[in-house]
C-alpha cells in the first residue's frame, strides 16, 4: 500500500518553536537539574534529543548529555515477527543511577516502544525519575502510556502515518500526515 | 527344451559378432548362431526386434553378503538384482560371516544360487583363513566346489610373504589373485580420497598412493612369482599405469573398474553434503584419475567392468559420513549407466562396452560364458537402448537402497536375461 | 541475498556465506559487545526461547561462551555432553537427533569429531542448528570472533596479511577462517611443518609457507593454532621441544611482523610450545579480548538464527 503526504501538521519554523517550548517544560520539570540526561529512542527520538539538548544549551548555557537506546532486543513482538530486525548499538553516557532521564521519541502511539525502552532503561541502572517526551502524540494507546511533555496533539486513524523529518537526518524539518491515495 | 532369440542385434566381441544374428539355445547350451533360423518345432521364440542381444553380461565384482549378513543382501534377493540389471553371471567375494575360506561355505553359495536360478553365482574364496591375512586357505578343495578366484576383498592382503606364496599356490588350480590393494598405513583412518576436497571438508584421506604402493609391490611380486594377478576396482591414474607397464612387460596382469570411479570424484562428497552414498573403498578419486580411467577404458587397459555391489542396510548408512560403512549397490544401475554415460557420449562403443562385461570378466575368471558359440551356456542379455529410465531404489530387487545415483535419468536399460536357454522370471 | 535480514535456518559453515552475511553477524555483534558493558548484562531477547547445546566432545571454552551468550539473552537452556548420557550408549546420532526434535528446541548447537554431523543434524531437525566444531572441517563461530577481533584493531578485513601458522590439516578454525578472510578480502597465509599442511590447500586461496618467518614478514595479524599435544604419537612431529625451536611464535619471530600487528589464539594455548608466554600475555596479544568477543559474536548468532522459521530457511 502506497501511502502519500495529505497534510503537513508543522513545517519548519513551527517545528522549532514547538521544540524550544519542549526545551523549556524539560527545564520547567526538572527544575533545571545538573543531573539530566537526554536519552533518544532510536531511530527517530535521536535528532529529537539532540534538537532539545540544542535549545537546552541555548538557554542554559551549559551542554546536556545525550545518550541513544536501540529497544529492538526488547521488542514483545519477536517471536511473531521474522526475520529478526537489525540490531544497533545502544549508548548511555555514564551511570544512570540516581540521575533524572528524559526518554525522547518522534511519535507516541501505542506505547509498546515505550514500554521497551523503559525495560531497556532498567538494565543500566536506577535513575531517579524518568519522563517521556514526544514530538507528537497521535492517539491509539494499547499499554497505560502517557508523555510528560507533548510537543503537538494529532488526532489520526490508524490507516494513517505520521511522517517526521528533521534537518539533521533528512536535510528538512517537517511533520507529516500519510494517508492512502484517494481513488481519483 | 529349445529357445530362439530371433530378429535382434546381437553384440558378441569374443566372437567378432555385431550385426542381426538369431540364437538358438537347446539343452541349455548354444545350439547355432545365424543370421536367420527358422524356428524348430516345438520351439520357444523370444521376439528381439529392436533390441541389441548380448551373452549373458558378468559382474565379476558383488557382495551377496550370505551367509552371515542376510539382513544386508541374501543370494536370492543378490541374484534377483543381478537378473534386473541385466545379468546372468555374478563373481561373489568372501567376506561373509563365517568367510568363505573352505569348501563347506563354497558349497553352500553354490546350492543356495542354484536353487533360486536368477543367475549363475561363482564364489571367491579367501586368500587367508578368516581373511586374517596369515595363513592360506585350501584353494584346491574351494576351487573342485566352484571358487574361480581367491581374494581377501574387503581386506588387502598386507603381509608380502604370504602374497607372494598365495600368488604361487594359486597357479595350481588356474586361478587368479585378486587383490584389494590398499596400504592401511597409507589409508590409515582415511574416509575420501586424499586431495582438495578432503582438505576443504577436514575428513581424513585416503591417499591415490595408498593402492599405488600395494600394487607396485604386488607387481615386484608377480615378476618372480608368474601366475596370474587382478586388481580389483582400481581408482588411480598412476595405479592405471603401472598395469599398462605390467602388461606391456607381458605379467599376468588384469584390472577392473566400477562405474562410480568413473562417472563420479571427490568432489561429490562436498556436493552431496556428506552423502555417505558416495562413501566407498576405494574412494572416488580426482577428476585426472576419473579421466585417466575412461582413457584406460578406451585403450584397452582395463579388463573388465564390475559393480562392487556392497549393499547395506539403511540403518548402516544413516549416519555421520565417518561412522558409515564403505560400499553402494551397483547390479541395478550399472548397465543403464554405462550405455548412457561411456556408450552414448562415445567414450566407448557399444561392442567394447559389451566386452568388458562379457569376454574381459569370463576371460580372469576363466568362465565358459561370455561369448556365444556352439556347445557354451546358453546365457544371453536383452538390452533396449533407447528406454529411458530413471533410477529409482525403491524399485530394487537388491535389500540395498545405497546408490548415489538415485533421480538420474539414462537412456538404455537391460529389459531381460535368459539364462541356460531360460528366460529369467523374476517374482 | 539482502543483507538487511538473515534467512537461514542454520548456521553449519562459512564456505556458504556471503560477505554481506559475515558483515551482518560482525555488525550485530558490535550491537551485543555493548550489552556486556551494561550493569546488567541480560536482555529478554530470546524469553521463553529454548536452546540445546550438543557436545559429543569436550569442549570448556565454546561450550561456556555459547552457555553465556544465551543466558544473556534470556533463553532457556539444556547441556548434553557425551559423559552419563545416551550419547555414550551407543544410540544412534539420527535417534539423537529425533529424541531432540521431540523436545522442540528452537536452536541446536553442536559439537561433534566428525565433519558433516552438523549437516546431518540440521536436515533433520526443523530447529536451528549451529556448528560449534565439526571434526577438522568448520568451527563458523570461531572465525567470526577472529574477524571481529581483527575488524575492530585494523578497523577492516580487506587488505590486511593475516598469517596462521600450526598444525593446517587438523584444524576447522583455519578452515573457517580462510573462508571467512578471503571473502572479505584478507590475504591469508598458513604455515606448520610440511607434515601438518593437507593437499592442495592452495585451492582455498592462501599462500603456503614451510618456514615461520617469511610467513610472518609485514604481516598486520599473526593467528598461532594450538598443537595437540595428544596428536604427538602420529608421526607429525617429533617432540614438542622441536616445534617450539622451529615454528613458534616468539618475541624475536614477532619482530618480522608489522609494528602495529596483533597476535592471537583460540585457545587453549600450550605456552612454550606453539607460543612463548612474554608473547602471550606481551602488548600485541589479543587473546583475551577474542574470548570476549566470543559471546558477543555468538549472541548475534543466536539472535538472527532464532528470527528465522523453517519455511524461511
Amino acid at each position: 500500500m502506497q501511502l502519500i503526504p495529505k497534510v503537513t501538521i508543522l513545517d519548519g519554523a513551527q517545528m522549532r518553536r514547538v521544540v524550544r517550548r519542549m526545551a523549556g517544560e524539560i527545564l520547567e520539570h526538572t527544575g533545571g537539574s545538573a543531573d539530566l540526561i537526554l536519552v533518544g529512542i532510536r531511530t527517530r527520538g535521536v535528532p529529537l534529543a539532540e534538537a532539545l539538548a540544542r535549545e537546552l544549551e541555548q538557554m542554559e548555557g551549559r551542554q546536556v548529555p545525550i545518550g541513544s537506546l536501540d529497544i529492538t532486543l526488547y521488542r514483545d513482538d519477536l517471536s511473531t515477527i521474522g526475520p529478526h530486525p537489525v540490531v544497533r548499538s545502544s549508548h548511555i553516557p555514564g551511570p544512570v543511577d540516581g540521575r533524572v532521564l528524559v526518554l525522547c521519541d518522534d511519535v507516541l502511539y501505542t506505547g509498546r516502544t515505550v514500554r521497551a525502552a523503559l525495560d531497556a532503561l532498567r538494565d543500566y541502572g536506577r535513575p531517579r525519575r524518568v519522563e517521556l517526551a514526544v514530538l507528537i502524540d497521535r492517539g491509539h494507546r494499547e499499554l497505560p502510556v502517557q508523555a510528560d511533555i507533548v510537543g503537538r496533539r494529532v488526532p489520526t486513524s490508524t490507516q494513517e502515518e505520521i511522517r517526521v523529518s528533521f534537518e539533521a537526518t533528512d536535510g528538512v524539518d517537517k511533520v507529516e500526515i500519510l494517508g492512502r491515495e484517494e481513488p481519483a | 527344451m529349445k529357445l530362439l532369440v530371433r530378429g535382434g542385434r546381437l553384440v558378441d566381441p569374443a566372437a567378432g559378432r555385431d550385426g542381426r544374428f538369431d540364437v538358438l539355445i537347446e539343452g541349455g547350451v548354444v545350439a547355432s548362431v545365424a543370421a536367420e533360423i527358422a524356428p524348430p518345432a516345438g520351439c520357444e521364440v523370444v521376439d528381439a526386434t529392436g533390441l541389441v542381444v548380448t551373452p549373458g553380461l558378468i559382474d565379476m565384482h558383488v557382495h551377496l553378503r550370505e551367509p552371515g549378513h542376510e539382513y544386508k543382501e541374501t543370494i536370492r534377493t543378490g541374484t534377483a538384482a543381478a537378473a534386473a540389471g541385466g545379468f546372468t553371471s555374478v563373481a561373489c567375494m568372501a567376506n561373509t560371516a563365517p568367510v568363505n575360506d573352505e569348501r563347506a561355505v563354497t558349497e553352500f553359495i553354490v546350492t543356495e544360487a542354484a536353487r533360486h536360478g536368477f543367475a549363475r553365482v561363482h564364489p571367491v574364496g579367501a586368500i587367508s583363513k578368516g581373511m586374517a591375512g596369515e595363513e592360506l586357505t585350501e584353494m584346491g578343495e574351494m576351487a573342485a566346489a566352484g571358487a574361480v578366484a581367491f581374494s581377501d576383498d574387503g581386506r588387502p592382503v598386507v603381509d608380502t610373504e604370504l602374497m607372494r606364496r598365495a600368488l604361487l599356490y594359486a597357479q595350481h588350480f588356474g586361478r587368479p589373485i585378486l587383490q584389494h590393494a590398499q596400504d592401511l598405513f597409507l589409508s590409515g583412518n582415511g574416509v575420501m580420497h586424499e586431495g582438495e576436497w578432503s582438505t576443504r571438508l577436514g575428513l581424513p584421506g585416503i591417499p591415490g598412493l595408498a593402492e599405488e604402493v600395494m600394487v607396485a609391490r604386488d607387481l615386484l611380486l608377480l615378476a618372480e612369482t608368474g601366475g596370474r594377478y587382478h586388481v580389483m576396482h582400481l581408482s588411480t591414474a598412476r595405479c592405471l599405469e603401472l598395469v599398462r607397464e605390467g602388461k606391456r612387460r607381458g605379467l599376468g596382469v588384469t584390472c577392473e573398474v566400477t562405474p562410480h570411479h568413473l562417472l563420479l570424484t571427490d568432489q561429490a562428497v562436498a556436493d552431496t553434503t556428506f552423502s555417505t552414498n558416495v562413501k566407498m573403498n576405494p574412494p572416488l578419486r580426482s577428476e585426472a584419475d576419473r579421466q585417466a580411467l575412461l582413457a584406460g577404458l578406451a585403450d584397452g587397459t582395463v579388463d573388465a567392468l564390475a559393480s562392487d555391489h556392497a549393499p547395506h542396510h539403511a540403518d548402516e548408512k544413516d549416519v555421520e559420513f565417518s561412522a558409515a560403512p564403505f560400499g553402494i549397490v551397483g547390479l541395478e544401475t550399472m548397465v543403464s549407466l554405462g550405455l548412457d554415460r561411456l556408450v552414448r557420449p562415445g567414450v566407448i562403443g557399444l561392442g567394447r562396452f559389451v566386452e568388458l562385461l562379457t569376454a574381459g570378466p569370463a576371460r580372469i575368471l576363466g568362465l565358459e560364458t561370455g561369448t556365444l558359440a556352439p556347445g557354451r551356456p546358453g546365457d544371453l542379455t536383452l538390452l533396449a537402448l533407447d528406454r529411458e529410465v530413471t533410477v529409482d531404489p525403491a524399485t530394487f530387487r537388491s535389500k540395498g537402497r545405497n546408490t548415489p545415483f538415485a533421480g538420474w535419468k539414462l537412456r538404455g536399460a537391460p529389459v531381460g536375461t535368459i539364462l541356460g536357454g531360460v528366460p529369467v522370471r523374476l517374482p | 541475498m539482502n543483507a538487511e535480514s538473515w534467512h537461514r535456518k542454520d548456521l553449519l559453515g562459512i564456505a556458504d556465506l556471503s560477505p554481506e552475511e559475515i558483515r551482518l553477524i560482525l555488525d550485530t555483534a558490535e550491537s551485543f559487545r555493548e550489552v556486556a558493558e551494561r550493569p546488567i548484562k541480560k536482555v529478554p531477547t530470546l524469553r521463553g526461547k529454548t536452546v540445546i547445546n550438543l557436545f559429543f566432545e569436550s569442549s570448556t571454552r565454546t561450550r561456556s561462551s555459547f552457555e553465556i551468550a544465551e543466558k544473556r539473552l534470556s533463553a532457556d537452556n539444556m547441556n548434553f555432553s557425551t559423559s552419563g548420557s545416551a550419547l555414550e550408549k551407543g544410540e544412534s546420532l539420527v535417534d539423537t537427533a529425533l529424541n531432540l526434535e521431540a523436545m522442540s528446541p528452537d536452536l541446536v548447537v553442536i559439537r561433534h569429531r566428525a565433519p558433516g554431523v552438523p549437516h546431518l543434524l540440521a536436515a533433520r531437525l526443523r530447529s536451528g542448528v549451529i556448528n560449534a566444531g565439526d571434526g577438522a572441517h568448520e568451527h563458523p563461530t570461531q572465525a567470526l570472533l577472529d574477524a571481529f577481533t581483527i575488524r575492530r584493531h585494523k578497523g577492516r578485513l580487506d587488505g590486511l596479511t593475516v598469517t596462521i601458522v600450526g598444525d593446517i590439516e587438523h584444524s576447522r578454525v583455519v578452515r573457517s577462517n580462510i573462508h571467512l578472510l578471503t571473502k572479505m578480502g584478507s590475504r591469508v597465509r598458513v604455515a606448520g611443518p610440511r607434515t601438518m599442511l593437507p593437499p592442495a590447500l592452495e585451492a582455498l586461496g592462501v599462500e603456503v609457507h614451510t618456514e615461520l618467518e617469511p610467513a610472518i614478514a609485514g604481516a598486520d595479524v599473526v593467528m598461532m593454532l594450538r598443537i595437540q599435544l595428544e596428536r604427538m604419537n602420529r608421526k607429525l612431529f617429533p617432540s614438542s621441544r622441536e616445534y617450539f625451536q622451529r615454528f613458534a611464535l616468539t618475541r624475536e619471530r614477532l619482530g618480522a611482523a608489522r609494528e602495529d600487528a596483533i597476535v592471537m589464539h583460540p585457545g587453549p594455548m600450550n605456552r612454550g610450545v606453539e607460543i612463548a608466554s612474554d608473547v602471550a600475555d606481551g602488548p600485541q596479544s589479543v587473546i583475551l579480548e577474542q574470548v570476549a568477543a566470543g559471546v558477543a559474536v555468538r549472541m548475534a548468532v543466536l539472535y538472527l538464527l532464532s528470527g528465522v522459521r523453517e519455511e524461511e530457511g
